[in-house]
C-alpha cells in the first residue's frame, strides 16, 4: 500500500528550517483611515529543528508559544510567514496544491478533543474509512477490511461491534482510539498528535501512550509529539524542543533536557511541574511576571524579563540557539554555566 | 498537618450522608452517593478522582449551588454548627461568599465581563457588610491585591484585560474580602500555564497561614496535591474510596484504586519506576454503575463478594478511611479468597 524509498534514506523525515509564522491582527476601518501600521502576533518567530524517521519528537510549551502553529506549518494547514518545511527531502513550499493532497496520505493528524474531532453524524467505520476513500479510491472493496484491521490494532474490538456505532454511543477512551485508527489507517509516515491525551483520565492516559508506542513500532511511524504536559511527554518522547513565546529555547535528548536543562526558562518550568510525592515539595520560587504579550515581545532574550540570571546583555542581544554538547542546545548567553 | 493538638480536630464542615442525584429523561444519575466527610479547620483538603467522578457536584453541593435537574436528594451539611440544608434560601446567600467562597476553573465565568474589578469586589463587600463604607472597601480591595502580588491599578481593569493568573487572584482576593472559612478551590489552576499554577499555590499556601482560611482543593491533578495538601480525600464513581494524610496515602495507598491511580500518575523525575500503570478499563456510568463496590470490574484484587456487597468506608487506622472489603470483616458465607487475576 505505501511506497517506502528504498534506498539512502535521509535521516530526518522532516526539517523545519527558520520557521516564522506572524498573524495579522485584523485592522479596522479605522486604522486605514488613521494610516496605522498593521500589528503582527508573532507567533513562530524563527525555529529550525529536525525530526528524525521513527523518533518521538515532543514540542513542548506553555499557551502562546507558538507549538500547535508549528505542528500546523510542519503539516502545511497553514503557509509560514517565512522559512522553510522539507518532509522526507521534498520542499513542501514548492509542492502544488493537488500533490499536497496526495502528501497529506503521508502525515496525519490526532488532535486533543476526540468529541470535536469526530462528526457526530459519522459512525465509527465511515470515520475510519473516509481517509481510504478520499486517498485510495479504487480499492473500495478492501476499505471495511482494512479499517476492521486498524481497529484490531488500537483495541476496538471486536470491529463489527464498533463500526456502525456513533461517537456519542462509546466511551471516552473508546473515542479516542477511533481517532488513533483514523489517523493511522492511511499509513502515513508522519503522525502529528496535538495534546493527544490531554482530555483522557489519569487512568486511562498510559494505556494510550503504550498503544501510541507500540503501534509507532509496528508501522513505522514518527510522531510530532505536542504537549503543555511535560510530566506526560516524559513517557514517550525521545528528543523535546522547548519553545517561549515564539522561540525554540533548548532542544535536547529527553533525559539531558529534563536531568540538566541548560535554558533559565526550562529550569523554572522542570521545578514548577509538581511532583506527585508529598516528600518532594518544591522549596524554590517561580520566577516574576507571566508571559508576555507576543504582539510585542521583550527585546533581546525573550525570557529576560522573568529570569533570575538576567544581565545587561540579555535585553540587547538576542541569544542563538548553541549547541553545547552533543544533541544538546540552549539559546542563552550563560548556557555554559550551567553545563 | 495545621492542627499538632492529638485531641479532637477542630471540624469546619461536616458532611453526612450528602446524595446529589440528576435527574434526566427518567434516568437518575446519582453523582455523590452517600459521601461522609470531613473538613478540618486550617487544613489543605485536596478531593481528587478522575473526570463524571462527582467531585465537582460535591463542591458545588457544600455551597447548596446545585441546579435542576440536579437535587440534593439526602444528607446533612454542618458547617461551623449550622445545618446549612435547612437554612431558608435568603439565608444561604448570606453564607455564600462570607463564609464559603468558590473558585472555579474558568474566573471568567464568575467575574461580570462589564463590572470593573473593583467595583465587583465593592459590591461584594457592601452585599454582605451593608455598614462598611465604599472607602473601606476600597482600601482592602487593595491591600488583598498588593497581598496577592497584583499592582492595585489593575483594580480599575475590567477581567478581560487581567491575565488568567491574575484573574483567579482576584477570585481568591474575593473569597478573603469578606473573610470567607472555607475557599472551594475547583480545578481553579487547572487552565494555568504551569509556572503560573506553581505561583498560584505558593500564595493559597501563604493565605492559608495567613488568614487561617481553610482550603477545599478539587482537582484531577494529583501531583498538586501531593505538593500543598496536608490530607487527600480520593473519589470513584460518586463515592470516596479513602481518605488519609497525605504523607501516608502516596507512600502507602490502601485501595486498589489509589494504589493503580498513584501509579498511572506521571512523575518528571526519573526515578527507578519509569512505566507508569496500566489501569484497565475505564470510570464506569454513573446512570448504571456496577454493583457491589464499583471499582470492582477493574480491580485486580477483586474477591467474589465485592460485585454482590457494597463496601463501607470505615476507618482503618487514625486518620485514615478506606472503602474496600479487603479492609473489612467479610459477612459470614464470604471468603477473602482472591480471584485469579484477569
Amino acid at each position: 500500500m505505501s511506497e517506502k524509498p528504498e534506498v539512502s534514506v535521509p535521516e530526518n523525515l522532516v526539517e523545519v528550517n527558520n520557521l516564522k509564522k506572524w498573524f495579522q491582527i485584523q485592522s479596522g476601518m479605522l486604522d486605514g483611515v488613521l494610516s496605522r501600521e498593521a500589528v503582527y502576533v508573532r507567533a513562530v518567530d524563527g525555529v529550525s529543528f529536525n525530526i528524525r524517521r521513527g523518533e518521538v519528537f515532543g514540542l513542548a510549551g506553555e499557551s502562546g508559544s507558538g507549538k500547535t502553529t508549528i505542528g500546523r506549518l510542519v503539516i502545511r494547514l497553514e503557509e509560514p510567514t517565512e522559512g522553510d518545511v522539507i518532509f522526507d527531502g521534498i520542499d513542501l513550499a514548492t509542492v502544488k496544491s493537488g500533490e499536497m493532497r496526495k502528501m497529506r496520505r503521508r502525515m496525519q493528524v490526532i488532535f486533543q478533543d476526540p468529541m470535536a474531532s469526530l462528526n457526530p453524524r459519522m459512525t465509527i467505520g465511515e470515520a475510519i474509512t473516509h481517509g481510504l476513500k478520499i486517498h485510495f479510491p479504487g480499492d473500495s472493496e478492501n476499505h471495511r477490511d482494512t479499517a476492521h484491521n486498524m481497529m484490531e490494532k488500537v483495541g476496538l474490538t471486536p470491529p463489527n461491534f464498533f463500526y456502525d456505532k456513533y461517537p456519542h454511543q462509546i466511551s471516552g477512551g473508546q473515542r479516542q482510539r477511533v481517532v488513533i485508527a483514523r489517523a493511522l489507517v492511511t499509513l502515513p509516515d508522519l503522525v502529528l498528535a496535538d495534546e493527544p491525551i490531554a482530555m483522557a483520565d489519569v487512568s486511562v492516559r498510559a494505556l494510550l501512550l503504550d498503544l501510541m508506542v507500540r503501534l509507532k513500532n509496528e508501522l513505522n511511524l514518527t510522531y510530532l509529539f505536542i504537549t503543555h504536559d511535560l510530566a506526560t511527554a516524559k513517557y514517550i518522547c525521545d528528543r523535546i524542543g522547548i519553545l517561549y513565546l515564539g522561540k525554540m529555547v533548548e532542544i535536547g535528548a529527553l533525559r539531558d533536557v529534563y536531568t540538566h536543562p541548560l535554558h533559565p526558562y526550562t529550569q523554572a518550568l522542570m521545578t514548577a511541574v509538581p511532583v506527585p510525592d508529598p516528600r518532594e515539595r518544591r522549596t524554590q520560587a517561580m520566577p516574576a511576571g507571566e508571559i508576555p504579550n507576543p504582539i510585542n515581545p521583550p527585546s533581546g532574550c525573550r525570557f529576560h524579563p522573568r529570569c533570575p540570571i538576567a544581565q545587561e546583555i540579555c535585553s540587547n542581544e538576542e541569544p542563538e540557539l548553541r549547541e553545547l554538547e552533543p544533541g544538546h542546545s540552549a539559546a542563552c548567553h550563560f548556557a555554559e554555566d550551567f553545563l | 498537618m495545621t492542627n499538632n493538638q492529638t485531641s479532637e480536630p477542630d471540624i469546619l464542615y461536616k458532611i453526612r450522608n450528602l446524595v446529589v442525584e440528576y435527574h434526566t429523561r427518567g434516568v437518575v444519575v446519582t453523582a455523590v452517593d452517600h459521601v461522609d466527610l470531613d473538613i478540618q479547620r486550617g487544613e489543605v483538603l485536596g478531593l481528587v478522582g478522575e473526570s463524571g467522578c462527582g467531585k465537582s457536584t460535591l463542591g458545588k453541593a457544600l455551597m447548596r449551588m446545585i441546579e435542576p435537574p440536579g437535587v440534593i436528594a439526602g444528607g446533612k451539611l454542618w458547617f461551623d454548627g449550622t445545618e446549612l440544608l435547612s437554612l431558608p434560601e435568603k439565608e444561604m446567600r448570606e453564607w455564600r461568599g462570607s463564609k464559603i467562597s468558590m473558585i472555579f476553573q474558568d474566573p471568567m465565568t464568575s467575574l461580570n465581563p462589564v463590572q470593573r474589578v473593583d467595583e465587583h469586589i465593592i459590591e461584594t463587600i457592601k452585599v454582605h457588610e451593608p455598614e462598611t463604607k465604599k472607602s473601606a472597601a476600597l482600601e482592602r480591595a487593595q491591600s488583598l491585591f498588593e497581598r496577592l502580588g497584583i499592582q492595585k491599578r489593575r483594580l480599575n481593569d475590567y477581567p478581560h484585560q487581567l491575565s488568567g493568573g491574575m484573574r483567579q487572584r482576584t477570585m481568591v482576593s474575593l473569597g478573603l474580602s469578606l473573610n470567607a472559612d472555607l475557599i472551594i478551590a475547583d480545578e481553579a489552576t487547572t487552565s494555568l500555564d504551569v509556572i503560573v499554577e506553581a505561583k498560584l499555590v505558593d500564595q493559597l499556601e501563604e493565605i492559608r497561614k495567613e488568614f487561617w482560611v481553610t482550603i477545599l482543593l478539587i482537582t484531577h491533578n494529583i501531583a498538586l496535591v501531593a505538593q500543598i495538601a496536608d490530607r487527600i480525600a480520593v473519589m470513584y464513581a460518586g463515592k470516596i474510596v479513602e481518605i488519609g494524610l497525605v504523607n501516608d496515602v502516596f507512600l502507602d495507598p490502601l485501595h486498589p484504586y489509589t494504589q493503580g491511580l498513584l501509579q498511572s500518575v506521571p512523575n518528571i523525575k526519573f526515578d527507578e519506576r519509569e512505566e507508569l500503570f496500566k489501569m484497565p478499563g475505564e470510570p464506569p456510568s454513573l446512570s448504571n454503575p456496577p454493583p457491589g463496590c464499583r471499582f470492582h470490574p477493574r480491580c485486580p484484587r477483586v474477591m467474589p463478594i465485592c460485585s454482590q456487597v457494597e463496601p463501607q468506608l470505615l476507618e482503618i487506622s487514625p486518620d485514615r478511611l478506606v472503602d474496600c472489603w479487603l479492609y473489612q470483616d467479610l459477612p459470614e458465607g464470604y471468603e477473602s479468597t482472591t480471584e485469579v487475576e484477569k
